[in-house]
């Protein structure tokens, strides 16, 4: 029950992800951050096979930091997504694949938007405005086709953002221990205290 | 004439850098991280593995694999507190009752032992090895962070081939301070200040969550890793035996004992009114 939330705005995406990271019917950590950065304006979040996830995330990572360095410049978020999607696809394909979905949030410093790029296992791969992995997008997919607008301010995006983790904290059946908020601007990547202690109301 | 000058003359720049010989014997100067082990000639290992070696869906399987366990460790400002039980058992058979699951990587850092005996005891001795190995080569003590993700690559490597370990990284570092990290067979490295791993797990949990602070002092932080072992060899059938206690410092680990749990239970009942379930009389 990992929880992958993703949200565009005007000038910037919104990515949270769970913080529990469970084995069998043990919390084994809840402080667990599910994101890594890739350069200055690419954010990537995964959920997926123990193990897998963490070492696809930072196996990517290292290829697109080399990248940058070799070049000097850094690959855009369209570029990095098609990169993530084609390495997907290559595993799909050998004797051991990696099963982990990935949300990419990103800012384009060349077009000026922002931009947030959904991925799954089988290395599907969307541009959308909105996304949610796993049981989360059961609850939240609703409430963004509802709520959000292509050109919504920051505060109206994690005013959202809330509406969502309230959602899930009410009916979700396991506890996710909240979520690490974070969001990529033209200043670039930077996380957000968000506040995930307060009980919500049930119906 | 031109076969001639051919044979006696050779191109400019022939013998510079390593011949296709010499750069292989380099590489296989140093071991690689995952050493090549022959596997079975078949499709699933792993799938081959459970048919031959899990009692639970199979009580006629022919090999059977020591399980059944509980370790724990948890970061303190004292240090770290490492304690486990000692039980193996094989099926419903106890296999032993005094085994080590604190192994003593080096003088410094410690490793926990859950899932297969085998495969705890073989990977961290080759840890060890590798830490060793680190401080030659780096003239300086590895970290504790470096040395279980060496572990975690490792496994991770082998992930899907039937490896089974649950394991605990502790050891206290100048750079890092007192560090644990646990380890698992799928390739899950994670740090944190508290861990139980094993079938008896959730006992331990239970009784360490409650009363753990960061805060606590030496004799606390000891007492409440004997006693949290204590609860999980009560309840979990397939924990006992003796607690093994350790605490790790910055000058390295120190060993509090491997002492029965039958005087401690007894001791614990009769001194302290807990256990009030188990009575000694007959009504």
């Amino acid at each position: 029950m990992e929880v992958l939330l993703g949200i565009t705005g005007k000038d910037y995406t919104i990515i949270a992800a769970s913080k529990a990271a469970m084995r069998g019917a043990t919390i084994l950590k809840a402080s667990d951050d599910k994101t890594r950065a890739l350069n200055k304006h690419s954010l990537m979040a995964f959920s997926g096979e123990a193990g897998d996830t963490v070492q696809f995330a930072e196996y990517i990572q290292a290829n697109i930091q080399l990248y940058s360095m070799r070049n000097d410049t850094n690959l855009g978020p369209g570029a990095v997504a098609s990169f993530v999607r084609g390495e997907l696809a290559k595993a799909l394909r050998s004797r051991k694949p990696y099963t982990v979905n990935l949300m990419l949030g990103g800012w384009d410093p060349i077009t000026e938007k922002p931009s947030l790029y959904w991925a799954d296992y089988l290395a599907s791969l969307a541009k959308l405005p909105y996304a949610a992995h796993g049981y989360a997008q059961y609850y939240c997919l609703s409430i963004l086709d509802k709520h959000h607008h292509p050109d919504i301010d920051f505060e109206q995006g994690m005013k959202i953002l809330r509406m969502c983790t309230d959602e899930l904290k009410r009916r979700l059946p396991i506890d996710f221990k909240g979520v690490f908020v974070k969001v990529v601007t033209k200043d670039g990547i930077r996380e957000i205290k968000y506040e995930d202690d307060m009980p919500v109301k049930s119906a | 004439m031109d076969a001639l000058v051919a044979q006696y003359s050779r191109p400019a720049h022939h013998d510079e850098g390593y011949s296709q010989d010499e750069q292989q014997e380099l590489i296989e100067s140093t071991p690689s991280l995952s050493l090549k082990f022959a596997l079975p000639p078949i499709a699933s290992p792993s799938a081959w593995l459970r048919a031959m070696t899990d009692d639970y869906s199979n009580p006629n399987c022919p090999i059977k694999i020591a399980h059944g366990t509980t370790t724990l460790a948890f970061r303190f400002k004292g240090g770290i507190i490492v304690a486990t039980d000692s039980r193996a058992t094989a099926g419903n058979w106890i296999a032993s009752q005094t085994v080590k699951k604190v192994i003593e990587i080096n003088p410094m850092l410690l490793g926990t032992m859950a899932g297969g005996a085998a495969d705890c005891q073989y990977w961290l001795a080759y840890l060890g090895m590798q830490c060793r190995l680190h401080e030659l080569r780096h003239k300086r003590r590895i970290s504790v962070a470096a040395a279980s993700k060496i572990l975690a690559n490792l496994v991770y490597a082998y992930k899907g081939m039937g490896l089974s370990m649950g394991t605990m990284c502790a050891g206290v570092t100048p750079q890092e301070g007192p560090a644990l990290y646990y380890i698992d067979s799928d390739g899950t490295r994670l740090a944190g200040n508290l861990f139980c791993v094993g079938s008896g797990q959730t006992f331990a949990y239970g009784v360490l969550d409650a009363e753990y602070s960061y805060d606590l002092s030496e004799e606390e932080a000891l007492e409440l890793g004997r006693r949290s072992i204590l609860a999980a060899t009560h309840r979990d059938a397939f924990s006992g035996g003796f607690i093994n206690l350790y605490h790790v410092k910055e000058s390295g680990w120190v060993k509090h004992g491997f002492s029965d749990t039958n005087p401690i239970f007894w001791k614990t009942k009769l001194e302290k009114g807990e256990f009030s379930n188990v009575t000694a009389d007959l009504e």
